[in-house]
């Protein structure tokens, strides 16, 4: 037998592979590129020739000056970026501080606790919308972007806790004791010695934590809905339903929302996969 | 071992707990509780028991909408199912094959949907699938299926699935890099032992891999069925709270909101809302409870 019937097949084999990873990227990539290809269109070059490239006839911005034109779009900017950065903050700080005690100290109902907290991870906290709703009408918290950071820390502690408990629980106990002995306190233990060891989970949790709370529909539609405090996800709902007929700021809007994060996880994809797949293994 | 719980585990503890506690498990149960009082005419709000579940589940009116929304429902979850997760199987099999180059960029590549938000996703669909554009129609007729399209999104027998499979198309890189994590953590050794023993790639597919990654396949499961039964965002953005055409694509989630806030010449009612969250909660729950008790243990006995 020679060589070439196996080298033959498994080339054959490759090309099959490529074809189908490469066909599903293509897939997924073509929707996007159409949307932000278009965008940089006059409203007869999307229309005339959807497929095609901009050209010096059909390049237009006229889209993207109606939606940058309107001054909301950056206040709402703003607040997504307030609601995401404080809520990811907090959820971050008090998840470490919390798995901490519940892997570092024993006391009853340590177990329960757990038990309690990991409860939020399998049950969609928007089921309790109702009294929620009911609570920030209470506190005068409707319209606020409080309301919302409230509602994304209690959404984002329960995985955060369990995914830092397990790394928490690595965290060498000759370095405890060693602090310890030396008569270090423990806020001055968790900060200066443990929080610094969990720094790549901390990493990680940030990411899952931040993408649900930066793209939410639900809890801004509900509780603060108001012009003053719409977040970005809201605004491009609320802007695309409103001029629906055109064309150029649909697709200039939806494309100013893709770039962004387009530009981010370029930056940060290699981080954030391993992340994920480090993650899961666990 | 464990240190002794003092001011310090207290002050650790606390925030955190109080938080959740305020505005994730209380509400919740204050919720459930409200599922049994009812509210008439004058806005006056009183305990009534189960008439509220009575209304849902026996009522005409009522239970059409929520037989209507819980069929749907199935379908939305059957569709990710059948659809979404053997794709993704598929994907991350592949992708955890050894040499394959360019893994890395075609993994960046198909998780990229999954971060964006599912209104721009749910735009995106709705423009490119638009008669009004003609982008599908157009290319359909390049690859000789011209006169298959159809304005699949309005019409009442097609814009369901079509949804769903646009939420697949969105979410197929969560379950993908869920398997392809458990793939690649298989040990070397036991994949190595069946090659040697002549076992081929599909063999070694199908005897060793597959089996060994149950456990994660049930928890793609069982985090697909907690997502699709609690979706809201997607038929929000494309069809509004009407869901239409003509409800065919409501789901619990659009009906939870219409029920709570009202539409149209209804108005919403708080107590039939929170109603309607306690029973989204009962088969969340059995879901979720099924999986534990029954589904993972055996999945786990397999796998070992």
């Amino acid at each position: 037998m020679s060589r070439h019937p196996i080298r033959a097949s498994a080339l054959g084999r490759s090309a099959l592979v490529h074809l189908t990873l490469g066909g599903y990227c293509l897939l997924v990539l073509c929707p996007i590129l159409l949307v932000l290809l278009n965008s940089f269109k006059s409203r007869a070059g999307i229309f005339d020739d959807p497929l095609g490239l901009p050209t010096t006839a059909t390049l237009s911005l006229a889209g993207y000056g109606k939606v940058l034109g309107d001054a909301a779009v950056g206040h709402m900017f703003v607040n997504s970026a307030i609601v995401t950065g404080v809520s990811l903050a907090a959820i971050l700080l008090l998840g470490a501080m919390a798995a901490w005690a519940l892997t570092e100290y024993g006391f009853f109902g340590n177990r329960l606790l757990a038990l309690f907290l990991a409860f939020g991870i399998m049950v969609p906290i928007r089921l309790g919308s109702v009294a929620i709703l009911q609570e920030m009408v209470a506190l005068d918290l409707v319209n606020t972007l409080t309301a919302l950071v409230l509602v994304y820390i209690a959404q984002g502690l329960p995985l955060a806790v369990m995914i830092l408990s397990e790394f928490v629980g690595q965290v060498p106990q000759e370095l405890k004791d060693a602090a310890r002995c030396d008569g270090v306190g423990e806020y001055r233990i968790f900060f200066q010695v443990v929080l610094p060891l969990i720094r790549p989970a901390v990493a990680t949790v940030a990411v899952f934590t931040m993408v649900p709370i930066w793209n939410d529909l639900w809890f801004p539609l509900i509780l603060a809905p108001s012009e003053q405090t719409q977040t970005i996800t809201l605004g491009v709902q609320q802007f695309v339903g409103q001029f629906a007929t055109d064309w150029n700021a649909v697709l200039a809007a939806l494309s100013l929302a893709v770039l962004p994060i387009l530009v981010l996880y370029a930056v940060f994809s290699r981080q954030l996969i391993r992340g994920i797949t480090a993650g899961a293994v666990k | 071992m464990k240190q002794k719980a003092g001011w310090p585990a207290l002050v650790f503890l606390a925030p955190a707990l109080v938080i959740y506690t305020a505005f994730s498990a209380w509400p919740l149960l204050a919720t459930l509780r409200l599922g049994l009082y009812g509210t008439d005419d004058v806005g006056h709000v009183s305990f009534v028991g189960l008439d509220n579940f009575r209304k849902l589940l026996f009522d005409e009116h009522w239970f059409g909408a929520f037989r209507n929304a819980m069929v749907d429902n199935v379908e939305f979850f059957a569709i990710h199912t059948l659809v979404q997760n053997p794709v993704a199987l598929l994907l991350a099999a592949l992708l955890s094959l050894r040499g394959v180059r360019g893994a890395a960029a075609y993994r960046t590549v198909l998780f990229l949907p999954t971060l964006l938000s599912v209104v721009i996703i749910g735009f995106t669909w709705q423009l490119i699938l638009s008669p009004l554009w003609g982008v599908s129609e157009k290319l359909m007729t390049l690859v000789g299926l011209g006169e298959h399209f159809g304005p699949w999104l309005g019409q009442e027998e097609t814009a369901l699935r079509t949804i769903a499979l646009i939420s697949v198309w969105q979410f197929v890189g969560i379950p993908m890099m869920l398997i392809y994590a458990a793939l690649i953590a298989i040990p070397e050794e036991v994949v190595e032992a069946a090659a040697v023993e002549g076992a081929g790639a599909w063999r070694i597919f199908w005897s060793i891999r597959l089996p060994l990654i149950l456990p994660t396949l049930g928890l793609v499961n069982i985090l697909t069925f907690v997502g699709n039964f609690n979706a809201f965002d997607l038929i929000y953005a494309v069809k509004g709270a009407l869901a239409g055409p003509n409800f065919s694509t409501d789901l619990l989630g659009t009906l939870f909101y219409r029920t709570f806030f009202g539409y149209q010449s209804e108005t919403g009612s708080a107590t039939m809302g929170a109603a309607l969250a306690t029973l989204m909660f009962l088969v969340i729950l059995s879901g979720v409870g099924l999986y534990f008790l029954v589904i993972q243990r055996r999945l786990q006995r397999i796998a070992s």
